[in-house]
């Protein structure tokens, strides 16, 4: 065991708020290890610091040449990359205008040759593709490739560069579990072959499966280090949210009358949805799994009167609806948690207080003879915030300050209040941390129990498994209910296969 | 009908094309790099002033003839610089730094004209670029008066359209430039310069629109007039929409734009003044207002243009 690594007490503080505090790792030859640990336990920061974006407070940086160490200077993002070490963020960056080749190529070559080097270049990438298993056609445009084709991209850029170092930060965040398997049987391969591999995650089980120590981080704070081997999963729960965690009790549901109907809808435009029936009773969440691009954004506009369907019928209580609009999706207690939060469900430049009032402005407690009443308004949000617990600056602060679990709750709160028939929450928990998860998904169940609809929209199908009273799987516009409660029937259906 | 046809027939329809598109070529180009990098560069009309100006004067006070050229290049980079730095480092608003390039650009060049020349009435004139007469290839039929005929800065023009085309397609900076217009972290995140690329494709193609202006003062006229620029770099900031961001449509763009201008010239002569002169001085815009409202439809904008980019934001 050799170490190709090391972080040494690594702090770094951002004003009052000490994000990294005192963390040190040894990363060996050939090893996957693991970092857990909620959004904001400091995970990033401790990456970004390994990579150059960030400088340190206190501590270092070191790789082993040739076993002897070699401390890398501070905030040198190029010092990273030459020392071999290559990252993979959650958010690709890619250019969408450049080839596949390109995209691989670009900062690796000399920018002022007169003429490139390109067949070199694609023999070894070629190569590559065969050794690691991650093939993806060379010249396609990056703006023509599936999301999974792209991630395989990212990490070709870094094998190329020949990376002895790579970190992955949440790489299944986006892959079918398929998909997710295809990527860690690759990622094994290369590991075999004397890749050193840190990975990001808050998926328990692929940390669990994968790799082969584990590291918590809490509050910045490296809490617990185990080989995987000795780990289980109450231990490192407990860990990262330094408490027991309990996933949100879920008694099955008791369905009511049916809500919501839609019978045989097609839209038609991009990403269309293809004949769907689908049935929602009230006292029963309804499932919906799927990679995301297969119609789901289509289903949620369709149910949130943003899209018409171009065929079939919709229904709402029993009564059809010729065309529904955002206005009267709203009158027939449709509530809406949309995907992108930060874009379709709140006005960032409006306060904390506005925008909870934002799906009722005709009621009298907020405005009178088309004045606001700022009281009834300061009321409604101070009582809302403390309910839901939406931390930040307070309720007269823009909700652009907000962070995205606080954003959501805020959301939650609007929504939940005006009592609705019917929730539609599309990826409510996405990108957020365990505690605030856990708190959506308990008051989903809530609504669930007072008799309302729930349409739960979800990528991530632990989530799905766990919440759902039944479940159906989107496939390019189609969606369809399954019996099945087990992962691999419901990840091929998720990726058009059946099982 | 029979008329219309003679001007298309006619050498000298073709020559005056691209002699009056030459000047856009070289905008046109300028406003492709900066855009393609994601830099909005709106100084351009004041940038064509400025290298009017400065490369006029240049010969004027002695610099020869592609000293003057030189001169202008210069001096559109320097305001080039000035818009890059306002716009990538300190990632302030394109479009209100580039319309106060332009306005500072103009004013300045008026002020140094002023200030050399107080005294005069009409500006002094030049020995400008001539015509080529190149054995062989001028004496071509056809040909020969379109092509190499032409002053030597038309050629340059021509030439620049290939070594743009060149850079963008063929040449690992053209990615490089063509990524940090699309999406700057994923070059910052391959170790290069997001800052560097930007600005110097913000220099370079300044420097490229001011060769635009200088063409006007030292090979289509002979002298510097204030107002002789007349809007050349609003029609090349649309013309690269129409070019969709690539040099041979831009060139195919500021030819199409010539041949209206050439055309609404030879109409005015033939329907003498049965039709006010003002109705033909509006056809190349109006064609040129249809063309690019077909082009635009499809236009491939740089993901990246007009989004200053701050190391460490997403």
């Amino acid at each position: 065991m050799t170490p190709v690594l090391s972080l040494k007490n690594l702090t770094k503080r951002f004003g009052p708020v000490l994000a990294a505090d005192d963390i040190s790792l040894d990363l060996m030859h050939g090893e996957v290890l693991a970092l857990l640990g909620e959004n904001g336990a400091g995970k990033t920061t401790l990456m970004n610091m390994l990579f150059g974006q960030y400088v340190p407070d206190a501590g270092s940086v070191e790789v082993f040449d040739a076993g002897q160490p070699r401390t890398l200077p501070a905030g040198n993002a190029q010092a990273a990359i030459d020392a071999r070490i290559g990252m993979v963020h959650q958010h690709f960056t890619l250019a969408e205008n450049l080839s596949v080749l390109d995209s691989v190529v670009l900062g690796a070559e000399p920018l002022w040759s007169f003429r490139r080097a390109l067949s070199p270049a694609r023999t070894r990438l070629t190569d590559l593709m065969t050794r690691s298993g991650l093939t993806v056609p060379l010249d396609a445009k990056i703006s023509a490739l599936t999301v999974g084709e792209r991630q395989r991209v990212e990490i070709l850029k870094a094998l190329y560069r020949d990376v002895r170092v790579l970190v992955l930060d949440e790489p299944t965040a986006v892959l079918t579990p398929q998909e997710a398997d295809g990527l860690f049987a690759a990622l094994r391969t290369m590991v075999a072959d004397g890749l050193s591999v840190i990975f990001i995650s808050h998926k328990l089980r692929e940390v669990l499966a994968f790799s082969d120590r584990i590291m918590v981080l809490r509050h910045g704070k490296a809490v617990g280090e185990m080989p995987t081997a000795e780990a289980d999963a109450a231990r490192i729960i407990r860990m990262m949210v330094g408490e027991d965690h309990k996933m949100p009790d879920r008694s099955p549901g008791t369905p009511g009358d049916l809500r919501l109907h839609l019978q045989n809808l097609s839209t038609s435009g991009t990403r269309p949805l293809r004949n769907v029936t689908l049935d929602a009773h009230g006292g029963q969440i309804i499932g919906i799994a799927g990679v995301s691009g297969n119609g789901q954004t289509t289903l949620a506009q369709v149910i949130s009167g943003l899209e018409q369907p171009s065929a079939g019928s919709l229904s709402i209580q029993g009564q059809t609806i010729d065309r529904l609009t955002p206005k009267s999706a709203l009158a027939h207690k449709i509530g809406r948690i949309p995907e992108d939060r930060h874009h379709d469900g709140i006005v960032p430049a409006l306060t904390v207080a506005e925008n909870l009032v934002l799906e009722r402005l005709d009621d009298s407690d907020v405005q009178h003879f088309g004045f606001l009443r700022k009281s009834g308004i300061a009321e409604n949000a101070a009582r809302l915030s403390s309910a839901y617990d939406v931390r930040g600056p307070g309720i007269a602060a823009r909700a652009a300050l907000l962070s995205g679990g606080n954003i959501q709750k805020l959301i939650l709160a609007r929504v939940i209040e005006a009592a609705p028939d019917v929730i539609l929450a599309n990826q409510p928990t996405r990108g957020l941390d365990f505690r605030a998860a856990a708190e959506i998904s308990r008051r989903l169940i809530e609504a669930r129990d007072r008799g309302a609809a729930v349409i739960l929209i979800s990528e991530d199908l632990d989530e799905v498994l766990a919440l759902s009273d039944r479940i159906f799987v989107m496939h390019d516009g189609h969606c369809l209910e399954t019996d099945s409660r087990d992962r691999t029937d419901i990840g091929y259906a998720m990726a058009g296969e059946a099982a | 009908m029979i008329d219309i046809l003679q001007i298309f027939l006619s050498e000298s329809f073709w020559a005056a094309s691209l002699r009056i598109a030459s000047p856009l070529i070289f905008g046109v180009l300028g406003a492709l790099l900066c855009e393609r990098s994601g830099v909005l560069n709106l100084g351009i009309e004041g940038i064509f002033v400025v290298g009017a100006m400065t490369g006029w004067m240049a010969v004027w006070l002695g610099a020869g003839l592609w000293g003057g050229v030189l001169a202008a290049a210069l001096a559109g980079a320097l305001f080039g610089l000035l818009h890059a730095i306002l716009t990538v480092p300190f990632g302030l608003s394109q479009h209100v730094s580039g319309l106060g390039i332009t306005l500072f650009a103009t004013s300045v060049a008026s002020f140094t004209y002023r200030t050399a020349l107080p005294d005069v009435t009409s500006p002094p004139r030049i020995e400008p670029f001539r015509a080529m007469d190149i054995p062989i290839l001028s004496d071509l039929p056809f040909l020969g008066p379109v092509l190499f005929q032409q002053t030597p800065m038309t050629v340059l023009a021509l030439v620049l359209v290939l070594v743009v085309w060149w850079v963008m397609d063929r040449s690992a900076l053209g990615v490089a430039i063509k990524a940090v217009g699309d999406n700057p972290d994923a070059v910052n995140a391959q170790g290069l310069s997001v800052v560097g690329l930007r600005m110097g494709a913000v220099v370079a193609g300044s420097a490229l629109m001011a060769l635009g202006g200088a063409f006007l003062t030292m090979s289509a006229f002979d002298a510097f007039f204030f107002g002789m620029v007349n809007g050349r770099g609003w029609i090349c900031i649309a013309l690269v929409i129409f070019a969709s961001w690539q040099p041979g449509k831009a060139l195919l763009g500021a030819l199409l734009f010539g041949m209206f201008d050439a055309l609404q010239v030879r109409l005015q002569t033939e329907a003498g003044s049965f039709i006010p002169g003002q109705v033909f001085l509006m056809i190349p815009y109006i064609l040129s207002i249809v063309a690019l409202v077909i082009a635009a439809r499809r236009a491939d904008y740089p993901r990246a243009l007009l989004t200053p980019w701050r190391k460490g934001q997403r």
